[in-house]
């Protein structure tokens, strides 16, 4: 088993006791709730006559089924407006912090937290949405959990967990201009594989982290899920710690210091063993692109699809399957592919940096004709930094919708869908069938200068040839 | 809470690896805010056409109605976090999941239901959904005790399953809020060692 990493130490210092049953119950320093995962579990805990154990360690926001477009109550969609109600009633009943549409702070849970300085190094953060891996890019233990675990939380602060093992991800040298932590992330996927990450918490490092800003970062560990990595986490530094200065949950004053003592302490130590090690090199990582119906289905932007017989036999069926749903082949470039919907957001890539990179691609050009191309920022400040920047009008310019923050078209919750056999270029984080609320819908995931390109050329584009210096 | 030692029942198989919460309940029925109508929805999208006719799905097939146990392939269980997943396949009658290997999320949420998530070879599953196919009548014991699948009365297949989950199973804790809050005092000292608990 690992030693020494940060996984180890926050774990034991979280520890409250080894249950019966050989797990561990694990205090949750910071339980994130939102919209869709959290109704059941509070009807739980009221059923049993229970309280929310920590309230001042639990905020809560709507992200999932926010429409972008009119946000005006009730909401036009009946059901999502029932949601919306419930989670208002239980922040109220159970004195849970909210950040409503009216808190200027509303978002993607997962961009909230570290936007606000909740998410700090050293904590253990869990919240009923898979892309809390997220929140590791602080070096956190950040994990997704089901409604009955947020029932636990809520109820204790804790849960009965197992502990995984440490993979330690190593990306040496540099990236090629024009390669973004999308890429990174997708690159890593498409190695490992998407079951290649179960049983293991993924630890990031070397150059490319090193020099990796914070938001490179959440791209990357938010899609640590995408790999069966339930955790991903890069190991707190400078980077870290400049961009929690000053937020408005982050310690101020001489509590500033005593916080960076304890942040720089959970650091994994230089002679941590870990479970496994992979190395990778910068170099070998161009802009990648998803053509399958898994994340790990992905190639460089310049290359073919991959043939049958490059697959285990235990894939083919799974192969088979994306290529059907894809309506794509082997051997084919995937560079060309027509798209109809281009869609820039999500937890993944709904940052004002990501939101920047597409705009550079966007500004001065023009959507293709007969594609529907809209940009979702990830959170109420991030819209209104955009709007600051100028950032809208570049967008809207160049014929693409500016709508309201949300999750949106990541998951179809809201109305922003596909329809019958659309195909997306999307910037979000999963292509499964069905995923953009068409049953028969396609996805291309891909990062957002990659989005922004195609928007433009209406096809798959190599964002570098579009733009000299992208 | 009750002790869930052993299984029985007829099985069911849903080939594929890679199969995930998205297909398993589409996200349009988590918007419901409670788990209620979820065992009207599994699959679906794979098991009905627009008009809302049966495709042949193994949920619809008259065979495999009233079977509990779930034989599936690799990775199952992938992607988002929702614990509708496991809610609608349980509400369908889902009581036990066989599979070669399971997304982390997706079986720690079947535990907490008392849904066993035990793993064989891939040459095991791909022989017991053979059989299943073959045979659908036959019925299946699965002894968390012992580890052992029995087919018809007679040992099988031996099987896997996390020892953590086992327990937690055979012993009748794996809704564990009772346990949790038993530790309340304890808890609350460890968070007050917490550097970021205390305040700093």
């Amino acid at each position: 088993m690992a030693k020494g990493t940060l996984y180890n130490k926050v774990w034991d210092s979280h520890a409250v006791e080894k249950l019966p049953t050989g797990q561990t119950q694990l205090f949750i320093g910071l339980h994130l709730i939102h919209e869709v995962t959290s109704p059941q579990a509070f009807d739980m805990i009221a059923e049993k006559g229970l309280k929310v154990a920590y309230p001042d360690r639990t905020f809560a926001t709507v992200d999932h089924i926010v429409p972008t477009t009119n946000q005006a109550r009730p909401f036009a969609d009946g059901e999502a407006e029932q949601m919306m109600d419930a989670i208002e009633k239980n922040v109220r009943r159970f004195g849970v912090p909210f950040f409503d549409f009216k808190s200027g702070n509303q978002g993607i849970v997962h961009i909230v937290g570290p936007e606000l300085g909740l998410t700090q190094p050293g904590m253990t953060i869990a919240c009923g949405d898979s892309h809390t891996s997220t929140h590791g890019a602080f070096g956190t233990l950040a994990f997704g959990i089901g409604t009955s675990q947020v029932r636990d939380v809520l109820a204790t602060q804790c849960l009965a967990m197992d502990e995984l093992k440490v993979r330690r991800i190593n990306v040496k040298g540099r990236l090629k201009s024009g390669v973004t932590a999308k890429d990174v992330t997708l690159y890593i996927i498409q190695k490992l594989g998407v079951k290649g990450g179960i049983g293991y918490a993924y630890e990031y490092g070397g150059e490319v982290f090193d020099a990796f800003t914070m938001e490179e970062r959440m791209t990357v560990c938010n899609m640590a899920i995408e790999g069966g990595a339930r955790i991903g986490y890069v190991n707190p530094d400078e980077t870290t710690f400049a961009y929690l200065k000053g937020r408005r949950y982050a310690p101020q004053g001489e509590k500033w210091d005593k916080a960076l003592a304890y942040w720089k302490s959970v650091a994994s130590d230089k002679d941590a063993v870990y479970d496994d090690v992979v190395d990778f090199d910068a170099a070998d990582i161009e802009p990648i692109v998803t053509w399958g119906i898994t994340p790990d289905q992905s190639v460089g932007v310049s290359a073919q699809l991959p043939d049958l017989s490059q697959f285990p036999p235990s894939e083919t069926k799974t192969v088979e399957l994306a290529y059907r749903h894809m309506d794509l082949k082997p051997g084919q470039p995937i560079q060309g592919t027509p798209i109809n919907v281009a869609f820039i957001g999500s937890c993944t890539n709904g940052r004002l940096s990501d939101l920047r990179e597409a705009a550079k691609v966007a500004k001065g050009r023009r959507v293709a004709k007969g594609v529907r191309a809209f940009v979702v920022p990830g959170s109420q400040p991030v819209k209104a930094q955009a709007e600051a920047e100028g950032l809208d009008q570049v967008f809207k310019d160049a014929g693409f919708e500016w709508r309201e923050a949300g999750c949106s078209m990541c998951l179809a919750m809201n109305p922003d869908k596909l329809k019958g056999r659309e195909i997306s270029a999307s910037s979000s984080n999963r292509n499964f069938i069905g995923r953009q609320g068409s049953k028969d819908g396609r996805t291309l995931l891909m990062s957002p200068a990659m989005v922004a390109a195609a928007a433009i050329e209406g096809k798959v584009t190599d964002v570098r040839e579009l733009v000299k210096g992208a | 809470m009750s002790r869930i030692n052993q299984i029985e029942g007829r099985a069911v198989p849903v080939e594929g690896n890679d199969i995930d919460t998205d297909r398993i309940i589409p996200a349009r029925y988590l918007k419901e805010i409670t788990f209620t109508n979820m065992g009207n929805y599994p699959f679906y999208d794979e098991r009905f056409d627009a008009e809302g006719k049966p495709k042949g799905h193994p949920f619809d097939l008259p065979q495999f109605q009233g079977a509990h146990i779930l034989v599936v392939n690799q990775n199952f269980g992938c992607g988002s976090s929702r614990e509708h997943a496991p809610q609608s396949l349980m509400r369908w009658g889902v009581r036990a999941i066989l599979g070669e290997s399971f997304a982390e999320i997706f079986a720690g949420n079947c535990t907490m239901l008392g849904i066993p998530t035990a793993t064989l070879p891939q040459a095991d599953i791909q022989k017991l959904q053979a059989l299943v196919k073959e045979k659908p009548q036959t019925r299946f014991t699965l002894d968390l005790d012992k580890k052992v699948l029995l087919a018809d009365g007679k040992e099988h297949l031996s099987f896997e399953i996390h020892e953590s989950k086992r327990n937690a199973l055979v012993n009748g804790t794996w809704d564990s809020t009772g346990i949790l809050l038993a530790n309340a005092g304890k808890t609350a000292a460890v968070a007050q060692k917490l550097p970021y608990v205390s305040g700093f």
